[in-house]
């Protein structure tokens, strides 16, 4: 029995892709425990900015909003969100984008918007935020989602978020200036586009995971790389640091068990 | 010259029926106690404008305040939906809704077109996205210089934007820090603003760089003490978590929505006899 849960598998591989230095654009819940994880562990350095307006921002603890007063206080610099818009993100300051979403699809193109048709959606879904412009402009783009057939599936019900659109070389010919989705990072496994295709394609199985399982938890007919690898279970000094972080997190935000 | 007066005076001078309305305030003073008199005065077929549309427009929308929503992104931060907007949407409650739906760099920078006099703002998005396929007012246009195709959308010009602010000195010049989010674009964008503060003081204090709202730009100062809860106002009071938590399910059924805005806000006078039965009930449903 691992002495780890899956949801922190996942959050510290996602943490490891944050390399020290990188200037990250971060997204609420999983991104943001993933980010704040790396920074807190390998990537001191690490530059984290959030779409409410903080830029190099050192939470002691989550924020449970996109713009807590956290993040404002423990930042370099607070500026106003067309700053962050236009200054930071359009203009090209951001090497990677950390986003979550509802839904994915085989190229990694998110939906946040509906489930069901647009004019008179089954679920409606918050909607964009800040993810559209911040996967076209990032210099790559980071996914963190759970895995299960209604979030990982053969056909999206609405595109709010380019991906790798259709494969290929979509992204250039659509005039999307970064590189798109280079990684997903799941419960289960982690993803990565196919070099030609851009399809995603499974790299790494989480200990213990089987091929098999990450199939029935995906909507499509997902592809295994030819030398898929286990990822390197989580280390004693990545838990610790993880429990800590969620244990102040959930006591500031008096939501504690 | 701004014109200090009391939340109900401000709401009846200058928002109107029909209005179009930008409650600003991105997480940090989200401007509460000004949703709730637009709600007690009973404003309707308003449209209302917000990049985050919240808890406060889950009420305006509820309470059948609102026809429009123009808005780019919209949740419980943190909590999850909002389930008087997704009803209004998904079934028509409590009257159809129609939406216009943007990105957060678009909206953002909408209001700097308005503020700036423009009649629209570029940027470089949406390529890829569904959006623009059902918001006819997300359009493409090619640079005059280097052909690049670039998005186009109209500048917001709200008739009122409603902001909460820390604080105003006499005159009515307004002080915000903190996450300052697009409140100043929202506020030099619209033809009228009414701006809540938490104190009204004689000397600002404010730094040179300091974002300052001066009198002439403001239509209306109301002293709302705590008028942002359960948002936060920086240095005076913390985001009230457990409030966004308890919303869910206040908001989750059409029943114990309404019995709940008619104890507290329409059966309250105003915001401090609000925050008095809030205190009794504990927010709860």
């Amino acid at each position: 029995m691992a002495d780890y849960t899956t949801s922190e598998m996942m959050t510290v591989a996602a943490a490891r892709m944050l390399g020290n230095g990188t200037v990250c654009f971060v997204g609420i819940g999983l991104p943001s425990t993933a980010a704040n994880l790396a920074r807190l562990t390998h990537a001191p350095e690490a530059v984290l900015i959030y779409e409410s307006g903080p830029i190099g921002t050192k939470p002691n603890v989550l924020p449970l909003s996109i713009g807590d007063g956290e993040l404002a206080t423990t930042a370099d610099t607070v500026v106003s969100t067309p700053e962050i818009f236009r200054y930071w993100l359009q203009g090209g300051r951001i090497d990677v984008g950390f986003l979550g979403g509802a839904q994915i699809d085989r190229y990694a193109n998110l939906n946040t918007t509906v489930i069901g048709p647009y004019d008179k959606p089954r679920v409606r879904l918050p909607g964009a935020g800040g993810a559209p412009e911040i996967a076209a402009m990032a210099g790559e783009v980071l996914i963190i989602m759970s895995q299960n057939t209604r979030a990982f599936v053969d056909k999206l019900d609405f595109v709010t978020t380019a991906g790798h659109l259709d494969g290929g070389d979509a992204r250039k010919r659509a005039g999307l200036p970064g590189k798109g989705p280079t990684a997903v990072i799941t419960d289960l496994c982690i993803m990565r586009p196919d070099a030609e295709t851009r399809e995603l394609v499974v790299t790494e199985l989480h200990p213990g995971v089987t091929a098999d399982q990450v199939r029935e938890k995906t909507g499509w007919d997902i592809r295994f790389a030819n030398d898929v690898v286990e990822t390197t279970p989580p280390a004693a000094n990545e838990l610790s640091v993880l429990r800590a972080l969620l244990k102040r997190t959930a006591e500031a935000h008096g939501t504690a068990t | 010259m701004a014109k200090i007066c009391t939340l109900a005076e401000a709401i009846g001078e200058f928002l109107h029926d029909g209005d179009t309305v930008a409650m600003e305030g991105f997480t940090h003073l989200i401007p509460h106690a000004a949703a709730h008199e637009t709600i007690r005065q009973k404003r309707r077929d308003l449209t209302l404008v917000r990049m985050t549309p919240d808890l406060i427009y889950d009420q305006l929308i509820g309470m059948g305040c609102a026809k429009r929503l123009v808005f780019s992104w919209g949740g419980n931060p943190g909590v999850g939906s909002l389930h008087r907007f997704r009803d209004a949407v998904e079934k028509g409650w409590p009257h159809p809704l129609e939406i216009e739906e943007h990105s957060h760099a678009d909206l953002a920078n909408a209001y700097v077109a308005g503020a700036s006099g423009l009649p629209f703002a570029v940027l470089r998005g949406y390529a890829g996205s569904d959006l623009p396929r059902h918001n006819p007012r997300i359009r493409f246009i090619s640079c005059p210089f280097t052909g690049e195709q670039l998005a186009a959308v109209p500048s917001l010009r709200p008739d009122v934007t409603v902001i909460h602010a820390q604080k105003a000195d006499r005159k009515g010049n307004v002080l915000i820090w903190g996450i300052v989010g697009v409140q100043k674009e929202a506020v030099l964008a619209a033809r009228r603003a009414i701006v809540t503060v938490e104190e009204v003081v004689d000397k600002l204090d404010a730094g040179p760089n300091a974002c300052v709202l001066p009198h002439w730009v403001v239509s209306a100062v109301a002293a709302v003490p705590t008028g942002a809860h359960p948002s936060y106002a920086h240095g005076y009071y913390d985001r009230d978590n457990r409030f966004y938590t308890a919303w869910d399910a206040i908001s989750r059924e059409r029943g114990t929505f309404t019995a709940w805005m008619d104890r507290h806000v329409l059966a309250t006078k105003d915001w401090e006899s609000y925050r008095k039965v809030l205190a009794e009930t504990g927010g709860k449903a």
